[in-house]
C-alpha cells in the first residue's frame, strides 16, 4: 500500500500571483507523514488556490512545492486524491462502477475495464470499502439516486481505493445537512487511520477544523494596504499543532 | 375556481385533446373535398378519401406496369437507406470530432473555428458543386445530408463534452486516467445520450436535405416521387406520400427517444 510509505510535504517560499493581484505570498510549510491538515480562512484568502496547486491544476508563480523532496507534477495524478464539494462522481456509472473505476483505469491502460478474474479481484477489494462507507445496499444505484451525504461518502471511497499518498478535501461536507456531518467525520477519521494517508482539508467550519486536524493552518493577509487590497497576498498566519484523533476510530 | 395554470387534464382527457386537432384537420379536408368535387367532379386539388385509398393501394400493393416494382416500398427503401447512411456517417463524425474538439485544447484551437464556419455554409448552395464533383448518384445525396447535419452534431457534441463539470475531469485524472481512458470511460459514455438528442433535433433538416436532393436528381425515392407527380397535379399521390414521410419521421424520433430512455436511464434523472 502506497499509503504506508512516509509522505513529507514541503512548501518553500511559495508565491502565487495573477496579473494585478497577489493571492499567496511567501508560504512556508512542512507537513510530516500521516497528518490531518485542516485549512481555514476567509473567502478569497487563497486556501482553495493552495489546494489547487497541491492538486496540480494551478502552477506556483515562485517557490517550491515538494512531495518527498520531488517537485510536484504540474497535473493531477493518482498520488493525490481529491474530493470536491460536488460533481466529482460519474453520473453514468453505478455506485459500484464508480468505485471500481480507479482500479480499472490502473489495471487496463487500453480498455479501462477489467474482466473475469481480475474484475473479481477488484470487486473483492471494493466491496469491503463499499461496506465501510455504508453503501453496500446501493451498489447498483446511480449517483443521482443517492442523497448528498451518500454521494460524498462514495466520492471519498472512490479516492481512497486508489491509495493516494495525499487526500485533498475541498469543503467536502459544506453542502451537507448539519445532522450528518458528524457521521462523515467519524468515517473520514476511520479511513484516515486505516489507510494512513496525509489529508489536507479546506473547510469553513472552525469547529470541524479543530475536531479533525492534527494541524490547523489559518490563511490570512499579514499585511493590508487599504488603498490597494490586491497588493499583498495571504499567507499562513497560524500553524497550530493539534492533538488530532490518530487511531481514535 | 382554480387558476387555469393549475387545471390539468387526466390521462384520457389528454389523449382526447391531443387527437382533437388531427380530427379537425381531417374533417375540414373531407368537407372541402366533398364540396369541391360536388361542384366539379374533375377537381384534382382535394381528391376524395376513396381516390387516395385507391392510389395508395395501387402504389403499395400492385406492381408498377413499367418497372414491375412496388413503387411505395421502393421509394421508401431508397430514401431511408440514404437517410440512414448519412445519419450514421454524421454521428460518427460528430462523436469523433466532437470528442476531439471538446477534450483536446490543441485540436479545439485548430478545428473548432473551421467547423463553425463550415456549419454556416447553406448546404443547398453547394448542392451544384456536389453534383459537379461527385456526380448525380447516391453519393451526392448522402453527402448533402452529411454536410447539412454533421457540423451541427459536431458542434453540439463538442459543447456537451466541454460542459462536463471540470471536477469530473480532474477526479478522473486523480484516479489515474490517461487522456485515452478519460475519453473512453468518462466523456464518450456521457455523450451517447447527447448524440441521440442531437440526432432528434437534426432529423427535420436531414429530411429536408434528402427531399431536396431527391427532387433534383434521382430515379426513385419519396422526394423524387412527389416532385415527379407534381407535373400531373396528382394530389392523390402527394398527400399520402407527405403523410407517410411524416409518419416515418415521427417513428424515427420516437424510437430514438425510446432508445435514450431504455439504454441511458442514468441520464434521465439529471
Amino acid at each position: 500500500m502506497g499509503g504506508f510509505e512516509l509522505t513529507q510535504v514541503t512548501v518553500k517560499h511559495l508565491w502565487k500571483e495573477y496579473a494585478d493581484q497577489v493571492v499567496l505570498e511567501n508560504v512556508n510549510l512542512h507537513v510530516g507523514d500521516h497528518e490531518f491538515v485542516t485549512i481555514v480562512g476567509a473567502s478569497g484568502c487563497g486556501k482553495t488556490t493552495f489546494l489547487k496547486m497541491l492538486l496540480g491544476i494551478e502552477v506556483p508563480s515562485r517557490g517550491e512545492f515538494l512531495i518527498d523532496g520531488e517537485p510536484l507534477p504540474s497535473e493531477p495524478g493518482p498520488d493525490r486524491g481529491i474530493v470536491f464539494q460536488r460533481y466529482s462522481l460519474f453520473p453514468h456509472l453505478t455506485v459500484l462502477e464508480n468505485l471500481l473505476l480507479g482500479l480499472e483505469l490502473r489495471g487496463a491502460p487500453l480498455t479501462g475495464r477489467l474482466f473475469g478474474a481480475r474484475r473479481r479481484r477488484a470487486m473483492e477489494k471494493a466491496m469491503p470499502l463499499l461496506e465501510s462507507v455504508g453503501l453496500h445496499n446501493s451498489a447498483d444505484k446511480y449517483p443521482t439516486q443517492l442523497s448528498g451525504g451518500m454521494q460524498q461518502r462514495l466520492s471519498i471511497a472512490q479516492s481512497v481505493i486508489c491509495e493516494p499518498k495525499i487526500l485533498l478535501l475541498d469543503e467536502p461536507f459544506g453542502a451537507l445537512d448539519p445532522g450528518i456531518t458528524s457521521d462523515m467525520h467519524t468515517l473520514i477519521l476511520k479511513l484516515w487511520n486505516t489507510h494512513k494517508m496525509t489529508i489536507f482539508m479546506v473547510t469553513h467550519d472552525l469547529k470541524e477544523s479543530f475536531a479533525l486536524g492534527t494541524r490547523l493552518l489559518v490563511f490570512d493577509k499579514a499585511r493590508v494596504d487599504p488603498q490597494a487590497p490586491e497588493a499583498f497576498g495571504a499567507t499562513i498566519t497560524f500553524n497550530i499543532p493539534l492533538k488530532g484523533q490518530r487511531h481514535a476510530a | 375556481m382554480r387558476r387555469l395554470i393549475n387545471q390539468k387534464p387526466g390521462r384520457g382527457g389528454a389523449l382526447m385533446l391531443s387527437m382533437l386537432p388531427f380530427l379537425l384537420v381531417l374533417s375540414a379536408y373531407l368537407y372541402y373535398s366533398h364540396a369541391r368535387l360536388a361542384e366539379n367532379p374533375g377537381d384534382k386539388l382535394l381528391p376524395a378519401a376513396s381516390t387516395i385509398a385507391a392510389t395508395v393501394h395501387r402504389y403499395a400493393f400492385e406492381e408498377d406496369e413499367r418497372s414491375g416494382e412496388y413503387l411505395w416500398w421502393t421509394d421508401t427503401g431508397a430514401s431511408l437507406r440514404r437517410l440512414g447512411i448519412a445519419l450514421v456517417i454524421s454521428s460518427l463524425a460528430g462523436l469523433g470530432l466532437g470528442l476531439a474538439i471538446g477534450v483536446l485544447p490543441y485540436l479545439r484551437a485548430a478545428i473548432a473555428p473551421f467547423v463553425a464556419a463550415l456549419s454556416l455554409i447553406p448546404p443547398l448552395a453547394i448542392l451544384p458543386i456536389l453534383f459537379i464533383v461527385v456526380g448525380l448518384g447516391e453519393l451526392a445525396k448522402v453527402t448533402l445530408i452529411v454536410i447539412g447535419v454533421a457540423p451541427v452534431i459536431v458542434r453540439d457534441l463538442a459543447m456537451r463534452a466541454a460542459e462536463l463539470p471540470n471536477e469530473q475531469i480532474i477526479k478522473a485524472q486523480t484516479l489515474g486516467a490517461s487522456t485515452w481512458q478519460l475519453v473512453l470511460r468518462v466523456v464518450l459514455p456521457q455523450l451517447w445520450p447527447r448524440l441521440i438528442d442531437a440526432l432528434r433535433l437534426c432529423l427535420g433538416s436531414a429530411w429536408l436535405f434528402l427531399i431536396a436532393a431527391e427532387a433534383i436528381a434521382s430515379t426513385e425515392g419519396l422526394g423524387y416521387r412527389i416532385f415527379l407527380v407534381r407535373r400531373y397535379l396528382a394530389m392523390d399521390v402527394i398527400l399520402p406520400y407527405v403523410a407517410w414521410i411524416t409518419v416515418l419521421a415521427f417513428a424515427m424520433d420516437w424510437s430514438l427517444k425510446l432508445l435514450r430512455a431504455k439504454a441511458f436511464a442514468w441520464a434521465d434523472s439529471n
